[in-house]
């Protein structure tokens, strides 16, 4: 009998604390794919951030690093720089990414560090019960900004990658989502280019996933993937943001 | 063979011997010397040195280097170290080796750039947040620097934990002689627990979160054990003329060079005083001062603070006699006539500490 569809060996059998439709687990397997098909399980080195996704080493059998609340980029670079041929990548939300730790995502690109880093975006707090995320949309409800956000008084999202690539440093940056199996498929493809721009040492790379929290989110899962579609995508254009191949 | 160097100079040439080679760093005065000098060295010896964004992102990049493995370092001054504070909690947290040098200044806030010991509660308490402790050295001259930077390395890495270097701008900003030792040969134990790719083995994971109930408190119980074990095995301090003294001076770096001229100058009296300096603030000496606060008439605690490291002294003593403290604040540097005053002041019926006065405040 031939296996066509199996747990890639990189991902443990540790039972899930993810909520129900969470995008999380989706983005850990993906990981788990390309390290099983690459080979580089021996070589690579993943970072753990303060949020829904800090339990990703129990999940990825890699070795991995916690690192205090933003400060995953300064972390990376001080493992990187121990280790300049072994595969780092980060692993962090939009809360870590985009608030607590915005000066060290852009001084990680700024500097061109050969790392990947993957920044899964739901535009909310999921871990401290739905608090407004830097990337949380306009008119969007949340624990925090219960009338919607206005962009008066709390701002508007941010949009990391068009932030980023402003920046010399960074090399390649691309917006992918969840929202549909067409668009995971995608979003792997990203992932093997980010690792591939890293591996090549092209420096910077990022990789923003649009993913669903439908419990923070107050809806089913259907109508957080068409969120996703609808309104997200919206904000947050898909496509290649910067390539270092066809740098634009 | 002797060089004239900074303190920080000291420093960064004694952690670079030590085999240190990833050094992060934010530009602050008094400690500008230190990452002036590592910029320099680092690329020499093929090592890493980045100016960060913060000095958050400087403790943050010395976890990772540690976390990997790698001898690693950074330095600051007070505000500085303020900031480092999470990093260093962290670093406590997962039992990451790493050397953290405060060259103290004034505060509270921006305060100034001059010589201070008011860091001494937030270094040698634990500084951020959680149940642990640093091991705090305090040098009293480059020479010191060097040789404490030398063995704060090998002490984070017997015990993984941090080591914070407690200097101040005088320490820092002096020349003096150094010269440096060779490589210690100390057998220490091999960082199996590093990040490395998990080659042939299971994965290694670098945290501080227990999520689960019980294994928290586990974990601290481990720590709270290693600590323990650091209070029996590491103090050490410098005792000078303390065994027919009739008073003791309690200091450490500027202050203590300071209380060794009062020293200096009493014992051509009959009044005699005695000097305890702590080099290790945390683990503190509390046994010699225990068993020397039997036998003098009182002790003096010397600070460049508002009264810090007096706390301990007094913990210490247990009451078996009184405790004093003289100290000034803001960058002032307390004088060998005014600790001389002060010992007039707390012992006054001693004809022989009077004529002492007499005779420095003449000088």
């Amino acid at each position: 009998m031939q296996a066509i569809y199996e747990k890639p060996k990189t991902l443990t059998d540790a039972p899930t604390h993810f909520c129900p439709g969470c995008g999380h687990g989706i983005v850990l397997r993906l990981i788990a794919e390309i390290i099983d098909a690459w080979g580089i399980r021996d070589k690579t080195i993943g970072l753990a951030p303060v949020g829904c996704s800090v339990l990703a080493y129990n999940y990825l059998d890699i070795d991995m690093c916690e690192a205090a609340h933003g400060r995953p980029p300064a972390v990376a670079t001080g493992i990187k720089r121990v280790h300049p041929d072994h595969i780092v990548f980060t692993y962090q939300g939009d809360g870590d990414l985009a608030a607590i730790g915005t000066a060290e995502i852009i001084h990680a690109a700024n500097r061109g560090e050969n790392i990947t880093f993957i920044f899964v975006n739901n535009a909310i707090y999921g871990m401290t019960n739905g608090q407004m995320a830097p990337t949380t949309l306009l008119n969007q409800k949340t624990a925090t900004t219960p009338a919607g956000r206005d962009a008066l008084n709390y701002g508007y999202p941010i949009r990391v990658c068009e932030l980023l690539a402003v920046l010399d440093g960074s090399s390649y940056l691309e917006r992918v989502s969840l929202s549909s199996p067409g668009n995971i498929r995608k979003t792997k493809k990203a992932l093997e280019k980010g690792f591939k721009t890293q591996i090549e040492k092209k420096g910077f790379s990022l990789i923003e996933i649009l993913s669903p929290c439908p419990i923070y989110w107050r809806m089913d899962a259907n109508e957080a993937m068409k969120y996703i579609d609808e309104e997200m995508s919206r904000t947050f254009p898909l496509g290649v943001v910067k390539d270092w191949e066809h740098k634009n | 063979m002797k060089q004239l160097l900074t303190g920080n100079e000291a420093a960064a040439e004694a952690a670079i011997l030590a085999g240190c080679r990833y050094y992060y760093g934010y530009p602050i005065t008094p400690q500008n010397e230190l990452i002036n000098y590592m910029s320099i060295r680092m690329p020499e010896v093929g090592g890493t040195f980045i100016q960060a964004e913060s000095e958050i992102a400087a403790i943050s990049m010395v976890h990772g280097s540690a976390a990997a493995g790698g001898r690693t370092m950074t330095s600051s001054s007070s505000p500085g170290i303020s900031l480092k504070q999470e990093g260093i909690s962290y670093l406590a947290g997962s039992e990451l080796p790493c050397v953290i040098v405060n060259i103290q200044r004034g505060g509270p806030g921006l305060g100034d750039i001059s010589a201070s010991q008011a860091d001494y509660f937030q270094a040698v308490k634990g500084g951020g947040h959680g149940d642990y402790h640093t091991i705090v050295l305090a040098p009293s001259s480059a020479q010191e620097m060097a040789d404490l930077v030398y063995d704060a390395f090998d002490l984070a890495d017997k015990y993984r934990t941090p080591v914070l270097i407690l200097g101040d701008a005088q320490i820092g900003q002096l020349v003096e002689p150094v010269e440096f030792r060779k490589k210690s040969q100390k057998i220490l134990p091999p960082k199996d627990w590093a990040l490395t790719g998990a080659k042939g083995r299971k994965k290694n994971v670098i945290k501080s979160f227990y999520p689960v109930k019980g294994q928290l408190e586990e974990f601290n119980a481990h720590l709270q054990k290693k600590l323990k074990g650091i209070e029996k095995h590491e103090v050490r301090y410098e005792a000078v003329n303390i065994h027919k003294a009739d008073v003791i001076l309690i200091a450490y770096g500027t202050s203590a060079r300071i209380c060794k001229e009062v020293v200096k100058k009493s014992h051509q009296f009959e009044f005699k005083v005695g000097l305890i300096r702590p080099v290790t603030l945390w683990p503190f000496p509390k046994e010699i001062i225990r068993k020397m606060a039997e036998k003098v008439q009182c002790l003096l605690t010397v600070e460049m603070s508002a009264g810090q490291m007096v706390e301990d002294v007094r913990l210490a003593a247990e009451g078996r006699c009184p405790v004093h403290f003289y100290g000034r604040t803001g960058g002032g540097v307390p004088t060998s006539l005014e600790i001389i005053r002060k010992i007039v002041e707390i012992v006054p019926d001693n004809q022989a500490a009077t004529t002492l006065l007499q005779l420095a405040e003449v000088k």
